[in-house]
């Protein structure tokens, strides 16, 4: 339809949120973690960022061009893709694999399905579950990490402690995010100061991250195994991809909810599979596939909750007519 | 235009113009399931095309003397038969072949595509076609594992037919080479190459429909209202209004 026959009655609110500036200022949010990484993992990490932002965006010019498409690329969607993307590599894994990470999440994940809006899961972490099932052996390799003097060695904060190393663990490290990992997930503190501005900013609002983190916190605490360790409990929080999961990937406009109630059982849902996957699961970490299982029960989640228009009485279920 | 009904008709038919996996989509499981290399999707290709072919034979052969009441139990009993011998056979002479490919021998039987050139073209034509109708069947289905399974190998193990195309990257030593592209192998990556494979086709097809030159007609016989060539005539629920009123007529007159 024309925007000009699209038009609701009067009195009408001007905003001047477009798609464009919303990216802008989620990149903006970004920027903490990705200089950290960058400082925390050395030049590598800031040639992989360059390559897969670069890679998503030539990748999203390309299909639209070829398919004779309207540009899409000024709307800054394929910059955030590509910048989340980047976040989720080990700074080891090969210039290359950025590369076609970068092109799987938007061809596949993003274009096949229509474009940005039309994305059945978040296109960063659907690249990021293929190169993990493609690649395990790089994309779970920790063990380069040209920080710092006194490193930690090879493993994870996350995956010391699921061998029973809960002890060796730095709790303040973590915090501050001097550790191994991937380049965007260490630093709790650059990113929840990220999301401190996008909240402020209006661009998301607490219940998605809120009600996840919670949820996950009374699951750890519950069927941790360590009782009410504050330890374990805070370092299960900063460790992993929890805070970068929570704050910029599980909000992701397209693939979350957008009714209130949904919002809040898509956060339950969320921080119980992460629970599931981090305690029972094989691997240390789970965030981005309970991410992507729960972007799938998205369009079911807000058949649940459509909220009843105003002034009109609640439809009862199944009511028989007689048939005259 | 070809002759319809002749036998190379028949063979172009089943390899190019209906081929079963790209235009009809049929026998998707055992395709999505077994072509984690090209040599299993030959196996896979040639077993069916075996079972195909004689069990058209026989259901072709037999067709006058099994009541129409009955069709399907006594196709799935002649199909059965085949996929027996042939899975005795796989099993005793092609052992690795046989661990590979697993249940989806024995799954032959309920495999749609023999079902449905039973139903839709060996009970109504003669010996001799319906034979050629499945050895052009399978060698369409044989040729279709071929290519999705050379797809899948190619990328996830840089190999063809087994044989190694390029030396394999090897993290621990730093050897520089191929690095599998896993996922290929898996069943996502059965999804992605067939989903692909068929865009590749549609696309190939509407060019070719856009030039006049219809590579396919399949879909045509919809809109003519010609179900008899069709695999889904049993099931299908869009015939057009002629062809159900003539097919409630005839079952009335049985």
């Amino acid at each position: 339809m024309s925007d000009l026959l699209n038009v609701t009655s009067s009195p009408h609110v001007r905003a001047k949120d477009d798609t464009q500036r919303i990216m802008l200022y989620v990149i903006i949010a970004l920027l903490p973690a990705t200089c950290f990484g960058i400082y925390n993992f050395g030049w590598k990490a800031a040639l992989l960022i360059v390559l897969t932002v670069a890679s998503c965006v030539g990748s999203e010019w390309a299909w639209n061009k070829l398919l004779h498409k309207k540009d899409t690329v000024k709307d800054l969607s394929a910059v955030v893709t590509g910048l989340l993307l980047a976040l989720n590599f080990p700074s080891s894994i090969p210039w290359w694999m950025a590369i076609l990470g970068g092109v799987f999440a938007i061809i596949v994940v993003k274009m096949f399905f229509g474009g940005l809006g039309q994305n059945i899961m978040n296109p960063a972490l659907g690249a990021r579950a293929f190169l993990v099932i493609s690649f395990a052996g790089y994309m779970t390799d920790f063990s380069e990490y040209p920080g710092f003097v006194d490193t930690f060695g090879g493993a994870t904060p996350l995956a010391t402690i699921k061998a029973g190393g809960l002890a060796q663990v730095d709790i303040l490290r973590m915090i501050i995010g001097t550790t191994p990992g991937t380049i965007g997930e260490t630093s709790m503190i650059a990113l929840v100061v990220g999301a401190m501005f996008l909240i402020l900013m209006g661009v998301i609002d607490l219940r998605i991250p809120g009600t996840y983190i919670l949820t996950f916190a009374i699951f750890v605490l519950l069927f941790g195994g360590y009782g009410f360790n504050m330890d374990y409990l805070v370092s299960q929080l900063a460790g992993g991809g929890l805070m970068l999961g929570a704050f910029f990937m599980a909000t992701d406009y397209v693939t979350s909810p957008i009714t209130p109630t949904g919002k809040i059982i898509y956060g339950i849902i969320l921080g119980l599979l992460t629970g599931v996957f981090r305690i029972f699961g094989g691997s240390a970490e789970g965030v981005s596939y309970a991410i992507i299982f729960t972007n799938l029960l998205v369009p079911l989640i807000e058949k649940w909750t459509v909220p009843r228009a105003f002034g009109i009485a609640p439809v009862k279920k199944e009511v028989k007519t007689d048939e005259k | 235009m070809m002759k319809e009904d002749t036998i190379s008709e028949r063979l172009y038919n089943g390899i190019i113009k209906e081929n079963p996996v790209f235009i009809q989509l049929l026998g998707i499981c055992p395709t999505l399931a077994v072509t984690t290399s090209a040599f299993n999707g030959l196996g896979m290709g040639l077993s069916a095309t075996v079972v195909l072919a004689l069990s058209n034979l026989l259901i072709s052969a037999l067709r006058k003397v099994i009541p129409d009441r009955v069709r399907m139990p006594a196709f799935i009993v002649v199909v059965a038969s085949f996929v027996t011998i042939v899975q005795f056979l796989v099993q005793g002479f092609l052992p690795e072949l046989y661990k590979s490919l697993g249940i989806f021998i024995p799954l032959i039987v309920v495999n749609c595509i023999i079902l449905g050139r039973a139903e839709s073209y060996a009970s109504k034509h003669s010996v001799v076609l319906s034979f050629f109708d499945g050895i052009g069947m399978g060698l369409g289905f044989t040729l279709s594992l071929i290519f999705i399974g050379g797809v899948r190998e190619i990328l996830g193990s840089g190999a063809f037919f087994g044989f190694q195309l390029l030396p394999l990257a090897d993290k621990a030593s730093g050897t520089m080479g191929y690095t599998p592209i896993s996922i290929f192998i898996l069943a996502p990556g059965a999804f992605f190459v067939l989903a692909l494979l068929v865009v590749i086709m549609n696309v190939v097809r509407a060019k070719q429909e856009a030039k006049g030159k219809p590579l396919s007609a399949a879909g045509n016989g919809c809109l003519s209202g010609e179900c008899s060539g069709c695999a889904l005539s049993a099931t299908c629920s869009g015939k057009t209004q002629a062809v159900a009123v003539e097919a409630t007529k005839g079952g009335e007159s049985a």
